[in-house]
């Protein structure tokens, strides 16, 4: 994960509103399956764990294999209850964890 | 990371895949669909499955799964689950949700090894599942790249 993962959300939202939460990771997605020119198997390194949180409280998971496709985008949704803080969590099978939150904005 | 190295990637992931008849579903997928539903019979349908109908590489595969939930305590999706027929791995990914999330849909992208049905399986509240399959056509086989 060379490059930071991006986050795009509404530049604002209603409460009881449901918003898209788009992200993209920048990740080879390694499968394992791969060998090198001598022959020799490619170790799997893939995005295994997504997980997203809102004010601290769970609001969508994925556990990934390695039939998503590199540089994983997920979408997916959050019922905003009022302004407050989405961290978003993504974890490789090197050990690499990156955690990136967004303020975001209720009017 | 992209362009040539997804090419390879790509051809190594075919290589891997055993011969198999078309719309054979492998070994794999039967048994990490019976670990999924142990004895539950799934509901045929009920989850929109936006996938192509064809793709000429199966490198990339966008995909959307929902289901039409209020999602509140009493009746939400707690779960979608993707499997591959024809993937060296059956299971590609599941997707979690929470009362929070307002909705159950997801969008992401799929590595399709080659022309295969995929199937969704949503995991409700109440304990039942759901399950719908879509068939993608992939041009590009693994003697091509």
């Amino acid at each position: 994960m060379k490059k930071p993962p991006r986050i795009k959300i509404p530049e604002s939202a209603k409460v009881g509103e449901v918003i898209e939460i788009r992200t993209l990771a920048t990740h080879i997605m390694e499968t394992g399956n791969r060998k090198d020119a001598r022959g020799k198997t490619i170790a799997r390194d893939i995005i295994h764990t997504f997980t997203a949180t809102f004010e601290g409280k769970p609001v969508f998971s994925a556990d990934l294999g390695p039939g998503i496709a590199a540089n994983p985008y997920i979408a997916f949704y959050l019922k905003v209850s009022g302004p407050g803080a989405i961290e978003i969590t993504w974890i490789d099978d090197s050990g690499a964890k990156i955690v990136k939150t967004v303020a975001l904005n209720v009017v | 990371m992209l362009g040539a190295g997804a090419a390879t990637l790509v051809a190594a992931f075919l290589r891997a895949i055993p011969e198999a008849s078309a719309g054979e579903k492998s070994a794999q997928f039967k048994a990490a669909l019976k670990a999924l539903l142990d004895d539950a019979r799934p509901v045929s349908g009920g989850i929109e499955m936006s996938l192509p109908e064809a793709v000429e590489n199966g490198d990339y595969v966008p995909l959307s799964l929902a289901v039409e939930s209020p999602m509140t305590e009493e009746n939400h999706v707690k779960a979608f689950h993707l499997l591959s027929t024809a993937n060296p791995r059956a299971d590609v990914a599941t997707y979690h949700f929470t009362l929070l999330s307002g909705k159950a849909r997801v969008t992401s992208r799929m590595r399709l090894a080659r022309t295969q049905e995929v199937f969704a399986i949503a995991e409700l509240s109440d304990g039942t599942f759901l399950m719908s399959g879509r068939n993608v056509d992939v041009k590009i086989g693994g003697c091509e790249i």
